[in-house]
């Protein structure tokens, strides 16, 4: 047996090697199509093509999270069906934010991947040092603020998304109150909360918003006991920016309405969702891996939107009436076209004065950094200090 | 008026969790075994509970599947320490770690599943009774088991032959042997009961009260429950107190944010970690409290030849 089995091995070694060449090394490496396995196709076709290029992804979470990291994952196989055989994607699961980022990113470098996509704010630090010492290789990380000439930033304007179901809420309440659970007052989430309450507004000037905030990303419980608090407060259409579907099951639970966050969510609460404010990575995945195998990539920031396909308002509830759902529709029309912006003057504080004059349009440097809530929204932003 | 008798009824359903648990680990700790392996039981439990109500589509079979698999857990951490000696802290540790890893291995096809809709319930008559309905009355039958289950056992353990010779293993097993009682097998039988109930726990959690599978999702309820034990001195009574006032300081917290309270949120969330270390300093302070109350082979290996 054990003779036959190395005769084999021997017989084939060729193939191998080249197949290595091919297929690299690597956990959960998924080729688009399986490599060549006699030796003698593989001896054909090997020179003929340039080698595949390899793409990895560092996610925070697991890929099964139903929310953030299993949006990105299908911006991953959205890569892998576009290129085909000219791409090789892995991923590694659950990074955390922390110094073992570092050396997940550096194994990465090392097992030779040229193009590394990090989908998680907290990898900016770990991720800009691992780009320093491999000018080669080419990083891509979400949500940061710092770049690199081989190091590159990009995000997704989830505010739209936010403002859309604020629509929709502002005019599905009866309460005339909307609830949001918040994760971490960082100015993306306070910003949500503020685009959420802002869309309502516009068609129901009566609205208040109520924010309770859990202070994780992701706690099932702990976002099903802060959603019962705010439907125990009245609030009867609820909004989240945490990665679970607790906040949706507790609204149906409890007969209220939800929104889905991230993904679409619509089987977690078939009667209370209303619609899912969705992030589609796959776009900017897609440019990014072009950008990549045609030479033409160069450091910058992207913050795609609803424009570019990067955001939508899906799986709309049947009983919105129709003319709530026609202004969704303006919307995405007016965002794609560039002639709506959610935050368009004037919008007012929650101290009554302006922070925005009339018919100015926020731009990118004023979405960054708000730190405030806006008229109508209760309570204080964590960590104010006032 | 309203919005109290909400929080009341919340309290009660926070608190519920908190209390199975307790009491589950109350029993093996009565024992003489401290199991740490709480939260990996109840996660186990969770995932083996939410799974069969996909499956079977029955609530009552999810909650005995989550019990089997606690039972089954906890025996396997019983074979451990009580026949091997191992060490009670490190093997309740590892039980721990192990949980959180297998549970979240079992439930990768489960994170995108399900359930059915969740039924509602109220006792006739009773949940129409203006404040005291909407808070006491509309709650899921586990909650008033619960209440039952902490009187029954609190029966038990003062009032039933059974009861006092668990307590006594618990005191001294040395004694309990020479009288002819097989400790390790009773021992054993605590462990798994222990198991059993912090199990219904998980599968309460993955099943009613946030009905979904995510992996981690009983986020840090089994050491809270585990703690309980501590801050009830050991007491079924105060267990099932102390499981609705921890139950009660999270809800509160929240609804204070709801309703726009200004106190940091961050604040708020230490709440329930602070009322531990506080009742744990006040109770500490009286070293007889403690010392009368725990059980006086807690946590020490027992060998039946010496």
């Amino acid at each position: 047996m054990t003779d036959k089995r190395m005769f084999l091995k021997l017989g084939s070694l060729t193939a191998v090697a080249l197949a290595a060449g091919l297929v690299g090394c690597g956990k959960k490496e998924e080729p688009a199509k399986p490599a060549a396995t006699a030796a003698a196709p593989a001896a054909a076709s090997a020179p003929a093509k340039p080698a595949p290029l390899k793409i990895a992804f560092a996610y925070v979470g697991p890929v099964g999270d139903g929310g953030w990291t299993f949006a990105h994952d299908n911006g991953r196989k959205a890569v892998e069906k576009e290129f085909g055989d000219k791409v090789v994607t892995s991923f590694v699961e659950k990074v955390p934010e922390s110094a073992d980022a570092e050396r997940v990113f550096r194994d990465l470098a090392g097992q030779g991947n040229k193009l590394i996509f990090g989908t998680t704010f907290g990898y900016m630090e770990p991720m800009l040092k691992v780009a320093g010492d491999n000018a080669g290789i080419k990083f891509e990380h979400a949500t940061g603020y710092k770049t690199a000439p081989n190091m590159r930033t990009y995000d997704s304007r989830t505010y739209e998304g936010a403002y859309m179901a604020g629509v929709i809420a502002g005019k599905m309440t009866k309460s005339n109150t909307l609830g949001v659970v918040g994760s971490i007052p960082i100015p993306e989430v306070i910003r949500n909360i503020n685009s959420f309450t802002l869309g309502a507004q516009s068609v129901n000037p009566k609205i208040k918003t109520k924010v309770v905030w859990v202070n994780e990303w992701f706690n099932p419980p702990k976002e099903t006991e802060a959603a019962t608090a705010l439907i125990n407060g009245g609030a009867d259409v609820l909004m989240q920016n945490t990665d679970s579907s607790a906040v949706l099951q507790t609204a149906e639970k409890m007969g209220k309405r939800a929104f889905g966050w991230d993904s679409d969510m619509t089987a977690y609460g078939p009667k209370a969702h209303l619609g899912s404010a969705i992030i589609n990575w796959a776009p900017y995945y897609i440019k990014a891996t072009k950008d990549a195998l045609d030479g033409k990539w160069e450091t910058g920031q992207s913050w795609w939107g609803v424009k570019e396909g990067a955001i939508d308002m899906v799986s709309m509830a049947a009983d919105i009436p129709e003319d709530t759902k026609k202004k969704v529709d303006e919307i995405k029309a007016g965002l794609k076209a560039g002639t709506f912006h959610p935050w368009t003057g004037p919008i007012v504080g929650q101290d009554g004065k302006e922070v925005l004059a009339k018919d100015a349009k926020a731009d990118d440097k004023f979405l960054g950094g708000i730190k405030f809530y806006v008229k109508g929204v209760e309570g204080k932003v964590p960590g104010d200090g006032k | 008026m309203e919005a109290f008798a909400l929080l009341v009824a919340a309290t009660l359903n926070a608190g519920t969790v908190l209390a199975i648990a307790g009491l589950g680990l109350l029993i093996n700790e009565r024992a003489g075994i401290v199991n740490l392996g709480a939260e990996g039981m109840m996660l186990v439990a969770a995932i083996a509970g939410f799974a069969t109500a996909v499956h079977t589509g029955n609530d009552w079979l999810a909650f005995a599947a989550g019990m089997g698999a606690g039972a089954l857990l906890a025996a396997a951490f019983g074979g451990l320490v009580i026949w091997l000696n191992t060490n009670q802290y490190a093997s309740g540790l590892a039980l721990s770690l192990f949980g959180a890893g297998f549970s979240a291995f079992a439930g990768i096809t489960y994170t995108q599943q399900k359930l059915g809709e969740r039924a509602k319930f109220e006792i006739p008559g009773l949940a129409d009774i203006p404040f005291i309905g909407p808070a006491l009355f509309k709650h899921h039958p586990i909650v008033y088991l619960t209440v039952l289950g902490a009187i029954a056992l609190a029966w038990f353990l003062y009032r039933s032959r059974g009861g006092l010779v668990l307590r006594a293993i618990g005191e001294s097993p040395e004694s309990a042997h020479a009288l002819g009682y097989p400790v390790r097998r009773i021992r054993l039988a605590a462990v798994m009961a222990g198991g059993a109930l912090c199990g219904l726990a998980g599968a309460y959690i993955s099943v009613i009260y946030t009905p979904l599978w995510v992996e981690g999702m009983i986020a840090g309820k089994g050491w809270i429950a585990l703690a309980l034990t501590t801050f009830a001195t050991w007491r079924p009574a105060r267990v099932l107190l102390g499981a609705y006032l921890f139950g009660g300081v999270t809800m509160l917290q929240f609804h204070l944010q709801g309703e726009g309270v200004h106190i940091p949120s961050q604040w708020l969330s230490m709440l329930p970690y602070l009322a531990t270390i506080v009742v744990l300093v006040l109770i500490s302070r009286n070293a007889t409290w403690i010392r009368v109350n725990m059980p006086a082979s807690l946590g020490k290996p027992f060998f039946p030849g010496s």
